[in-house]
């Protein structure tokens, strides 16, 4: 079985590697190697951690049983606020790990500093530092993140992307105050945004396209055919209704909803 | 271990500690491990080509460590850039550049996966069926794809893809477009419309399907050529012999050839639109009948019979079509009308070598490209000498291992048989633009006087045992 891999990457940034992980560091100051040291330290042992107890965050988070480890209890936390619908802390995962490391490398002498998990973003920013993200979608944007800003995870869900989807959003992007919140989040926006029994959506059970899928026999999103304007300003009003909610709740500080080249801000 | 290896057909990955069940043909949660046949590979590892693996195209996982050890012979071994990844910007090292021995030189293998923005794929369709007019627009998702050019021998031809439709189109045009291209690449089966024309479903190495209709053969060339190739076999056993076709249908004792053996007018008249002796375009309209006619029986092609030329009770006609599908023995009655007769057991032979002599109908896939582009610096700090390299054929250009054909003239412009190409070897970005596998080779000397990467070159022995930027493990698929 292979070990956690670190490597830096030619422009100087941390790479990370373990199984299903890849991150992707980043940190400023006259503490960064020593921040990346507690990072690779803290990495080494999380995935094998999270693997101990897979079949419990794999569970629906209304009957799931108790977690233990510190990152699966942050996914479990980040999900538990939607209940009662259906859940699981795996929605969470990458904001989670995200979170974990970025925790382990910020200290003394780091001045900003991200961990990038396949698109789902933790930063640290100490006064005076903000934070430039840049979306790819139809109309590219960027957004800043400035230190009195409270978002501090980004994420981003859609069935194109690595995981598994029951909506048809292209890409919901979540700003939130922790990757993980902002991760779970954007999950389920994005299973929001959706419109049931459409012809044009091919789905098929989660678990026939990944048998230890945590969404087990649920239909996801394989293929999304040609859909009209009102079509896809209902699917994404779905979506929006949902990011409102959260929104007014206070789980989320924004979210930007994309489909079919139309694009939708709460 | 406490957990089984094995949960029905699925295998217990342990690459990783998330020890994922992998279905047959799917991949792990990390998407980089897959269950091919019961075994876990790599989904992306750089592959190399082996001679040595037999017949049957067997894909197998190898490492460091579970190699057998034998010596490296480089004939056995190409390395191809499958899985090798890309690097961007362009004028960072290509991700492996390979240095082997081949007859005590040493040769350089630059391998990188190139972005494609400008290709596409040209489509010879064995069919003499009409598919569409010349200039119709293809389309595949109902996006305009390309277009139907000029045809060629027994054969209709497409050309798919282009930067105009990739990128000059719209989102939805580019999208639909690049995602034929890289099935049509990937020896996927395509259903493309032709506007104003057919259905056809086209899948390189396997038999067109036109409008539901799968095409067996392609005719044995047209009806005139038909009787120019058997018109000697006939003589003797038969008065007179009537090649049905779409394009030209011949008539043996008017044609050229029967002349010359002697064949005697039998008084036969053919509508349709006389070419030269014994040929006529125009007997019927295309389809799916005789020789890509509409006709079903093959009678109402002929006039009345001229007894002043020649027709008389009791002349014998044989009637058949350019693939030897379909055929008739008539003969003339008292009142010189043709009547169905069974066929003489001699005439038999000719009918099915007009068959044995129809090739299989395939469809073709070229995929075209240039790759003049920033790509070329990937390989040498001086593009244009690799340009003048190629050109002049000391550097030899593959594609996933297969040899591509050089267009003469400037630039790069490659087109290569998609079934030569290992299995899956093609990908896209979102561009939209398509991902194909690409090798520069030649000698070590050659690779310094192009000004080549000297230093980041590396020996087979050393990518097998350490492997680059982008993960450690190969696999060998046969040659």
């Amino acid at each position: 079985m292979s070990e956690a891999q670190a490597t830096f990457l030619s422009d100087g940034r941390l790479h990370l590697h373990h199984g299903p992980i890849d991150l992707i560091i980043e940190a400023s100051g006259p503490g960064a190697s020593a921040g990346y040291e507690r990072a690779v330290r803290r990495f080494q042992p999380l995935l094998a951690e999270l693997a101990a107890e897979l079949p419990a965050l794999r569970t629906d988070i209304n009957h799931g049983p108790t977690i233990c480890s510190p990152v699966g209890r942050s996914m479990a936390a980040a999900v538990q606020v939607f209940q009662p619908t259906f859940v699981t802390p795996m929605a969470a995962v990458a904001g989670a790990v995200a979170d974990a490391v970025l925790a382990a490398l910020v200290g003394k002498g780091i001045k900003k500093a991200y961990v990038n998990n396949g698109g789902d973003v933790t930063i640290h920013l100490t006064r005076g530092e903000s934070f430039t993200a840049a979306v790819v979608s139809e109309q590219p944007s960027r957004f800043k993140i400035r230190h009195e800003d409270p978002s501090r995870g980004i994420a981003t869900s859609g069935w194109r992307g690595r995981s598994h989807s029951l909506g048809i959003a292209d890409a919901v992007t979540v700003l939130a105050t922790t990757a993980a919140e902002a991760d779970a989040a954007a999950t389920l926006i994005a299973n929001a945004v959706n419109l049931p029994g459409h012809p044009s959506v091919q789905r098929k059970p989660a678990s026939e396209l990944y048998p230890d899928s945590d969404l087990g026999q649920r239909l996801v999103t394989t293929g999304v055919g040609p859909l009209t304007i009102s079509e896809t300003l209902e699917a994404l009003e779905r979506g929006r209704q949902n990011a409102s909610t959260m929104l007014a709740n206070g789980f989320i500080h924004a979210a930007a909803l994309s489909l079919n080249g139309e694009l939708i801000v709460v | 271990m406490t957990e089984p290896l094995r949960q029905g057909d699925k295998i217990r990955c342990d690459a990783c500690p998330v020890m994922c069940y992998v279905a047959p043909g799917k991949t792990g949660a990390c998407d980089r491990y897959a269950n091919l046949d019961g075994v876990i590979i790599r989904t992306d590892p750089l592959t190399l080509l082996d001679n040595r693996i037999a017949e049957g195209g067997q894909i197998k996982p190898f490492l460091k460590a579970d190699w057998d050890n034998k010596p490296f012979n480089c004939d056995d071994f190409q390395v191809t850039a499958m899985g090798a990844g890309t690097t961007y910007p362009d004028y960072k090292p290509a991700p492996f550049i390979v240095s082997k021995k081949i007859d005590g030189i040493d040769f350089v293998t630059v391998v990188s996966e190139a972005i494609f923005s400008y290709c596409g794929v040209k489509v010879k369709i064995d069919t003499d069926r009409h598919i569409g007019d010349e200039g119709s627009t293809v389309r595949y998702q109902g996006e305009a794809v390309g277009l139907v050019i000029t045809g060629e021998y027994g054969s209709q031809m497409l050309s798919l893809g282009g930067v105009d439709h990739l990128t000059g189109g719209g989102k939805a045009e580019g999208k639909s477009t690049c995602e034929a291209l890289m099935r049509l690449c990937n020896k996927e089966a395509v259903e493309l419309f032709i506007d104003g024309g057919s259905k056809v479903v086209v899948q390189a190495g396997k038999p067109p399907i036109v409008d539901e209709k799968v095409e067996e053969r392609m005719r044995v060339g047209c009806g005139s050529a038909t009787i120019g190739m058997f018109a000697s076999q006939w003589k003797g056993l038969v008065d007179e012999v009537v090649v049905v076709d779409d394009h030209i249908t011949g008539v043996v004792s008017e044609h050229q050839a029967g002349k010359v053996l002697g064949w005697e007018d039998t008084g036969i008249r053919v509508k349709g639109r006389r070419s030269t002796p014994g040929r006529y375009f125009e007997v019927a309209e295309p389809g799916l009948g005789w020789g890509g006619t509409n006709i079903e029986d093959p009678l109402t092609i002929l006039g009345d019979w001229n007894p002043k030329k020649g027709a008389r009770p009791g002349l014998s006609i044989l009637m058949v079509s350019t693939t030897g599908d379909q055929y008739g023995y008539y003969m003339l009655d008292e009142d010189l009308v043709p009547r169905k007769q069974a066929m003489p057991d001699t005439l038999i032979p000719s009918v099915e070598l007009i068959g044995e002599n129809c090739e299989p109908a395939l469809c073709t896939v070229m995929f075209m490209g240039g790759a003049g582009g920033s790509l070329r610096s990937g390989a040498t700090n001086n593009p244009v000498r690799l340009t003048r390299s190629v050109q002049a054929g000391t550097t030899t250009v593959t594609v996933g291992g297969a040899q591509a054909y050089v267009w003469p003239g400037g630039g790069i412009t490659i087109m290569v048989d998609v079934t030569a190409t290992p299995d899956m070897a093609f990908g896209y970005v979102p561009t939209p633009a398509i991902v194909a596998p690409l090798e520069f080779t030649t000698t070590l000397e050659e690779y310094e006087r192009l000004g080549g990467h000297r230093t980041s070159v590396r020996t087979l022995d050393d990518i097998l045992a350490k492997g680059g930027e982008y993960g450690s493990n190969v696999r060998a698929i046969q040659k």
